[in-house]
């Protein structure tokens, strides 16, 4: 049964069947699904998403799918994790990540919107889906478009981390690299799109797909015991996710899961590809594109679509952003993994600097409760961090040659016990 | 002097239903302006009520996005390759 009413552009306000339509033909605006509330009010309740299965399914009035799901059975439902000692490192009391580096099956928040992308593009009747990616929506669009059994094909720009590569190619699809940034990448999809006819999971099927980032936003609610943080921390690139988690707060509290929608939301950039916190900083709601120059590749859009929405949706909420530069974001990768055990990508490395930089300086407030999404994982994305820790010591296997290492692993360096008695 | 405008789905229609076609303009601007000629309420479509280009509409002159060059005032030459592309959304 859907609770799916069609589409309307976000711009104009025009309406539009359920169809796989992404701009309004008027005004180019994106369109976006709408749902009937009112009935969806009556079907939900608390109590009938803890009775299913643990995956963003459970939220399914929600999402923009006719049928039953297609794709992504196990995806979503990530852990919303109670961070003590990174709290400890931060200065801060109530601190929780929302750990989707361990989403299922590709490891980052993307199996959640190709998910809907998926089931929706089945539903539809595609035998081929394809995708413009910075490299995660080409693993999660390459392993579900695998297991329902579809043609694939994935953008990426070149010179991407080795691990978002292989990471697609092991699932079969057609891979092209294309040389440019991720917007070239864009570009060029958009008009292959429009030629080829295939269900581009970012492009046609935009609405849908864009639909399932709103999962993060209702599992960290619901995880949180049906009520929200007072704020939250998420990296910026195309600007789906943030706005969308907006999307999700409005709507529980709509339909009656939460009581109170408040809650800040700011958005984390890399110094070197900021176009919305630039934007931010200036005021304006102009965007202003930005050529990409970041360790962080995963979140180096530098002509974002919905950039807009994304700083439409933290003034309304009343966040704030801000960007931190490559090291900054190498230490965040590292304190989180040396504080909680988490490996992260650049772009969760960025949401955890962005995050101390706001907290210190007075944006976030210290004995409030804060989540930061944890969008990727750095095992896809090891090369970035090899140069930056220790590298392994090799010895023979003989207890001496162990013994003497392990003294001076312990042993304070001459020259520091020096400085240190004098 | 003649360049070559790569057309978009929604805006085909205009251009009954031709994905590409042959343009004149010393700029953007005059590009617009002739295409408007040729097919009109294709303007409106690409630009806002101020005249500027539409929030959700990229133009890009041989494959360079022309908010990195200037704007409507972006020069054009002949042999150009003008593409107008509704943004998109990222899949980061």
């Amino acid at each position: 049964m859907s609770f799916v009413k069609g589409l309307k552009c976000r711009e104009c306000g025009q309406d539009y069947p359920k169809e796989p339509l992404h701009v309004c033909e008027t005004c180019f605006g994106p369109l976006e699904v709408v749902y009937d509330y009112e009935r969806i009010k009556k079907a939900l309740s608390r109590e009938k998403i803890a009775s299913r299965p643990k995956s963003l399914w459970r939220y399914r009035e929600l999402l923009p799918i006719d049928g039953e799901p297609q794709a992504g059975l196990y995806s979503g439902f990530t852990p919303l994790i109670r961070a003590h000692r990174l709290g400890e490192a931060l200065g801060v009391k109530e601190l929780y990540l929302k750990d989707d580096s361990v989403n299922h099956p590709t490891f980052s928040y993307k199996d959640r919107v190709v998910s809907v992308a998926i089931s929706k593009a089945i539903e539809f009747g595609f035998d081929t889906v394809s995708c413009a990616s910075t490299g995660n929506l080409a693993n999660a669009v390459a392993a579900h478009a695998a297991k329902a059994g579809l043609t694939c094909y994935v953008f990426i720009p070149d010179g991407l981390e080795q691990g978002k590569i292989i990471g697609s190619a092991i699932y079969g699809p057609r891979t092209i690299a294309i040389q440019g940034n991720y917007d070239d990448v864009n570009r060029l999809c958009s008009e292959i799109a429009d030629k080829y006819g295939w269900a581009f999971v970012n492009v046609n099927l935009r609405p849908y797909y864009a639909e399932g980032a709103k999962t993060h936003g209702f599992e960290v609610a619901e995880q949180l015991g049906w009520k929200l943080p007072k704020h939250i921390v998420v990296a910026s690139a195309g600007g789906t996710i943030l706005p969308k988690i907006a999307k999700a707060f409005k709507e529980l509290k709509h339909v009656g899961l939460i009581e109170n929608d408040e809650c800040k939301i700011y958005a984390a950039q890399a110094s070197g590809c900021a176009p919305m916190i630039q934007a931010l900083k200036k005021g304006t709601d102009l965007i202003s594109p930005v050529k990409p120059n970041t360790i962080a590749s995963s979140i180096a859009i530098g002509n974002p679509a919905d950039g807009y929405y994304v700083l439409q949706a933290i003034k309304e909420s009343g966040g704030w952003g801000e960007s931190v530069t490559d090291e900054e974001i190498l230490e965040g990768i590292k304190l989180l993994a040396r504080t909680e055990g988490i490996f992260t990508e650049p772009a969760g490395g960025t949401e955890v600097a962005v995050t101390k930089k706001l907290i210190q300086q007075g944006k976030i407030p210290r004995d409030e409760s804060i989540v930061i999404s944890i969008t990727g994982n750095g095992y896809k994305t090891l090369e970035v961090v090899a140069a930056s820790v220790e590298k392994p010591f090799k010895i023979s296997a003989n207890l001496k040659n162990f013994d003497d290492l392990y003294l001076q692993l312990t042993q304070p360096a001459p020259g520091k016990a020096m400085a240190g008695e004098g | 002097m003649s360049v070559r405008v790569r057309m978009p789905t929604p805006l085909r229609k205009f251009t009954n239903g031709a994905d590409e076609v042959n343009a004149q303009g010393q700029n953007v601007r005059a590009l617009v302006e002739d295409l408007e000629r040729k097919f009109p309420g294709i303007k409106e479509r690409i630009c806002d009520e101020t005249g500027k280009i539409r929030r959700f509409v990229n133009v890009y002159v041989n494959g360079d996005d022309i908010r990195f060059l200037q704007n409507l005032e972006t020069s054009l030459k002949e042999g150009d390759n003008i593409s107008i592309v509704p943004a998109i959304a990222g899949g980061s």
